[in-house]
């Protein structure tokens, strides 16, 4: 295999042209792939200034470097940036798009325009997001979950900022009937059901997902205006309408989205851990049938995070039971990961301690969930910075963490070139000390009563706070590590070519970089995803 | 197997349908003056659902489809009915 040679003209000079519109008007998956990548990582960088400004207000108690309001501003920007604009597109919109076409063996997705135009409806939304930050009354200060009847009220920028979250949100359902049609109609030829990586079934039943739960944040999201333009008093119970109601419906969203954010992350997990434990996937059946289950099941669970609400206490029960099923899924899958593990030839390398960490700090997140579903001990760290703590850990160390090493493992091909694996190892140890420093702290804090969105706090939490803003520089300084190195590899590093982790699907035995239709001729597929014994090391 | 040919609908079958869909809207309307206490949900959301129904067969061609587009829109279906059913754990013990 690694001794194809190309024919085609790799992706990046295909056309002859290089020029920005060779990019943004381009309907090549893998273009728009690294479009989705650029503009997610930036997004994410953006974000993480946000949440760094916010640890150094929390170094001391009483006012350090801003007030209530500017802090109010600051935590809804950053949820808002990092939800929408990073971490729901950032795997389907990304890695999904260069990768899985490729992995079931086509030559692109099946709607390549609707592709583009997905990632146009991301960039106007997020314009129109950074718009609505310094037109009309400021930064939005209602926390990124918009609740009433604050965001009915709040003379800041509401509803700019709403309209564009409405508008990313038809870019995430363009993404998913695109993955759905082209799962199910554009396999090659002898990619079974069975032989599909897991990778692409995560992001199969994340499109799923999308589908079916977007459109209802849109509507959610029309209300709120609607409730601040028209004054329809929908939400207004000195109208006859009810806040509740809007919770309902922002989490029949909301929580399902998390599911967006940690499916695809899954997938990567699982294409990762075989391939550096040089053995089949233990379970695989299990893995994508789970991957179903969280999806299903995980719609059904949202009113978890509306138990002290005034729900009534019937919901309240039944959906804290709802919620420790999804537990049932979500544990198949690690123990079948660590059952992948045992006994493999296991090789640490930076994408495998990414996938690795992944699997530990996701658990730390997904048992302090439980702890959050239960009601009667949610009702105690409601609010707090354990909450806090919990969807750090399930959404920065699951999928954040997974989403570096899909950048590990991936991108080198897609560029031909590699990184130093000595200091993406560095970068590597500094982030996960630094995290755990930060948000281990934090879940401690919330335990004790440190109540979340505020800028001050009693002295007591002093010391506390100050540990968790130094871990939150050895991990921003682990970052910065990380991604110039990465970087700076993919331009002007080593060589890499062919298929040097050794993986088995089909990614892997194409020329690197790809050629635009990706396939020399029509792929045929003669073994399944995990099947290492022809692949050379 | 999904070629099909499109379907043209008259325009006759169109008005009636139309005409259809305002007897219900009036029929919304009238229910509301009814006292039927929390049966009043559950009576327009009935005729919300036989709008939808006509609209969804005739208007968007789902009545001349294949096996599949009708599956999937069931599902779809199906999706918001359990949605918003389970909203009524809450709204109904309050
Ligand atoms: C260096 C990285 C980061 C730091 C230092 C950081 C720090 C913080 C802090 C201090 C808060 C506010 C606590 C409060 O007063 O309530 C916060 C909130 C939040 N963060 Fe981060 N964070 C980081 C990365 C991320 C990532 C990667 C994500 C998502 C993928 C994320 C998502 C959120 C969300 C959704 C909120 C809640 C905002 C709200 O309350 O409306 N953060 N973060
Ligand atoms: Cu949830």
């Amino acid at each position: 295999m690694s001794d194809m040679q190309p024919t085609a003209p790799s992706f990046w000079n295909d056309t002859g042209k290089t020029g920005l519109t060779s990019w943004i008007f381009s309907t090549d998956h893998k273009r728009i792939g690294l479009l989705y990548f650029y503009t997610t990582i930036s997004f994410f960088l953006v974000g993480v200034v946000l949440g760094l400004l916010l640890r150094i207000e929390l170094m001391a108690p009483g006012r350090t470097i801003m007030g209530a309001q500017t802090y109010n501003a600051l935590f809804t920007v950053h949820g808002v940036v990092m939800i929408f604009l990073f971490i729901i597109p950032g795997i389907p919109g990304a890695f999904g798009n260069m990768v899985m076409p490729i992995q079931v063996g086509a030559r692109d997705v099946s709607f390549p325009r609707l592709n583009l135009l997905s990632w146009w409806l991301y960039i106007i939304g997020a314009v129109i997001i950074l718009v609505s930050l310094f037109s009309g009354g400021g930064a939005p200060d209602t926390g990124w979950t918009f609740y009433v009847p604050f965001s009915s009220r709040t003379g800041t920028n509401v509803s700019l900022a709403v309209f564009g979250v409405f508008i990313v949100g038809f870019s995430s359902i363009l993404t998913g009937v695109n993955f759905v049609t082209t799962i199910h109609r554009l396999r090659a030829e002898g990619m079974t059901w069975s032989r599909i990586p897991l990778f692409t079934w995560s992001l199969y039943a994340t499109a799923w997902v999308q589908i079916l739960a977007t459109p209802i944040l849109a509507i959610t999201l029309v209300l709120v205006m609607a409730e601040r333009v028209l004054g329809t008093g929908l939400f207004d119970p000195t109208r006859g309408g009810d806040p509740v109601m809007y919770q309902h419906l922002f989490w029949i969203y909301s929580h399902p989205a998390v599911y967006i954010m940690i499916l695809p992350a899954m997938g990567i997990v699982s294409d990762i851990i075989p391939v550096f434990s040089r053995k089949p996937i233990f379970g695989y059946k299990m893995i994508a049938f789970s991957s179903l289950a969280i999806a299903a099941a995980g719609s059904l669970v949202w009113g978890h995070h509306m138990f002290t609400s005034g729900m009534s206490d019937t919901a309240v029960v039944v959906f804290s039971f709802l919620t420790f099923i999804v537990a049932i899924p979500s544990a198949i899958k690690v123990f079948n990961w660590i059952s992948t593990l045992y006994k493999g030839s296991i090789s640490l390398e930076a994408p495998m301690l990414f996938a690795l960490s992944f699997i530990l700090l996701f658990s730390i997140g997904g048992l302090s969930g439980l702890i959050l579903g239960a009601a009667a001990t949610d009702v105690h760290v409601h609010d707090t910075h354990f909450v806090v703590g919990h969807f750090h850990y399930v959404m920065f160390g699951g999928t954040g963490f997974a989403i570096f090493a899909a950048m590990h493992y991936w991108l080198p091909k897609f560029y031909g070139r590699r990184y130093k694996e000595k200091p993406a190892i560095v970068a590597w140890a500094l982030m996960f000390t630094g995290f755990n420093i930060l948000y281990f702290t934090m879940q401690v804090l919330g335990m004790k009563g440190m109540p979340r969105r505020y800028y001050d706090y009693l002295p007591e939490f002093g010391p506390l706070n100050l540990v968790a803003t130094i871990g939150s520089w050895i991990l921003a300084a682990g970052l910065i590590l990380m991604l110039v190195n990465l970087f700076r590899g993919l331009f002007r590093g080593e060589p890499f070519d062919g298929n040097p982790w050794g993986g088995a699907t089909l990614e892997w035995s194409v020329a690197t970089p790809p050629p635009t239709e990706n396939f020399e001729g029509e792929p045929v597929v003669t073994h399944g995803p995990y099947d290492f014994s022809g692949v050379k090391k | 197997m999904d070629q099909h040919q499109p379907h043209i609908v008259s325009n006759t079958k169109l008005i009636g349908i139309w005409l259809a869909l305002l007897v219900l809207t009036a029929l919304t309307v009238a229910i509301t003056r009814v006292e039927l206490g929390g049966y009043k949900v559950v009576g327009a959301l009935t005729v919300a659902c036989a709008k939808a129904g006509l609209v969804i067969a005739v208007f968007m061609h789902m009545k001349y489809e294949g096996v599949l587009l009708r599956w999937l829109l069931f599902l779809t279906l199906v999706t918001l009915a359990i949605f918003i059913g389970f909203t009524f754990f809450d709204v109904l013990y309050r």
